[in-house]
């Protein structure tokens, strides 16, 4: 029901949302030695939304028993990749501030973007319900 | 992991990097106090940071040690000193200011953007929230 009227935008506002939380937990990371920057790629997700996940990347939990739970992907089915650092540190951070911040800002940007379409598709149905 | 989650992170780095701001305020402090013997002169410390799983998602930090400068502590000669050994040599702290100047830049930068992170977090929820209104 909801999938119907929000389209792809719920799904991408889960999506932001996970990906907000890793880029986050990379700047926090900065300056931790060892510490592995990691990210969502948005083609997988947006793949696993169309229900055409590649291999790899499980869309939802199978289900062929009955008494099963049914359950969907996290991180709205992409995986977490490790990023691949432009140059290595020495003590094995692969954090880059920079692209970090940007990424970050960006994603912002984008979830704000799907809350704006999300309004004008609940503004939307509001008028069709009043009818005025 | 949800956009709470970035809460706890930007909270855990904040209190880290505001330890590393302590750490460099005890160094410039104590950067020029002397003592008789190099082994009581005073050693740049340095927090070592490692990360942690938040508990709703999200890697945060901690502080899991401080770590002692091994550099030597260089002996000054000033006799006049009542600290002073027998030779007139004291010890001073094996401190560098240059340094430490760059640390609390690093710290207070790393700082201000875990605060913009947070302050990025709190304004989507909120709008989150506003939304069909």
């Amino acid at each position: 029901m909801s999938d119907s009227i929000f389209g792809i935008h719920g799904q991408a506002l889960v999506f932001q949302s996970q990906r907000m939380g890793i880029l986050a937990s990379n700047i926090a990371n900065a300056d931790t030695p060892n510490f592995k920057a990691r990210d969502l790629s948005f083609r997988d997700a947006l793949q696993a939304a169309a229900g055409q996940g590649s291999a790899g990347q499980p869309l939802a939990l199978a289900h062929n028993q009955p008494g099963q739970l049914s359950g969907t992907a996290e991180n709205g089915g992409a995986q977490e990749l490790y990023r691949i650092p432009d140059q290595p540190a020495l003590d094995g951070n692969t954090v880059d501030m920079d692209r970090e911040r940007v990424r970050f800002t960006e994603n912002a940007v984008s979830y704000q973007t799907t809350l704006s379409f999300l309004n004008s598709r609940i503004k939307g149905i509001n008028s069709a319900l009043t009818g005025q | 992991m949800s956009l709470f989650s970035i809460f706890n992170v930007s909270s855990s780095a904040m209190s880290a990097q505001s330890l590393r701001l302590n750490a460099t305020a005890s160094n410039m402090a104590n950067a020029d106090a002397v003592a008789t013997k190099p082994e009581d002169a005073y050693k740049a410390r340095e927090p070592v940071f490692q990360q942690v799983m938040e508990q709703n998602g999200g890697v945060g930090v901690r502080v899991s040690g401080i770590t002692q400068s091994t550099a030597p502590n260089p002996a000054l000669y000033e006799p006049g000193n009542p600290l002073a050994n027998k030779d007139g040599y004291v010890y001073s702290s094996n401190v560098n200011p240059v340094e430490e100047m760059v640390n609390m830049l690093s710290a207070s930068r790393s700082y201000q953007t875990n605060v913009q992170m947070m302050d990025t977090a709190k304004n989507l929820a909120l709008r989150t929230l506003q939304l069909g209104q």
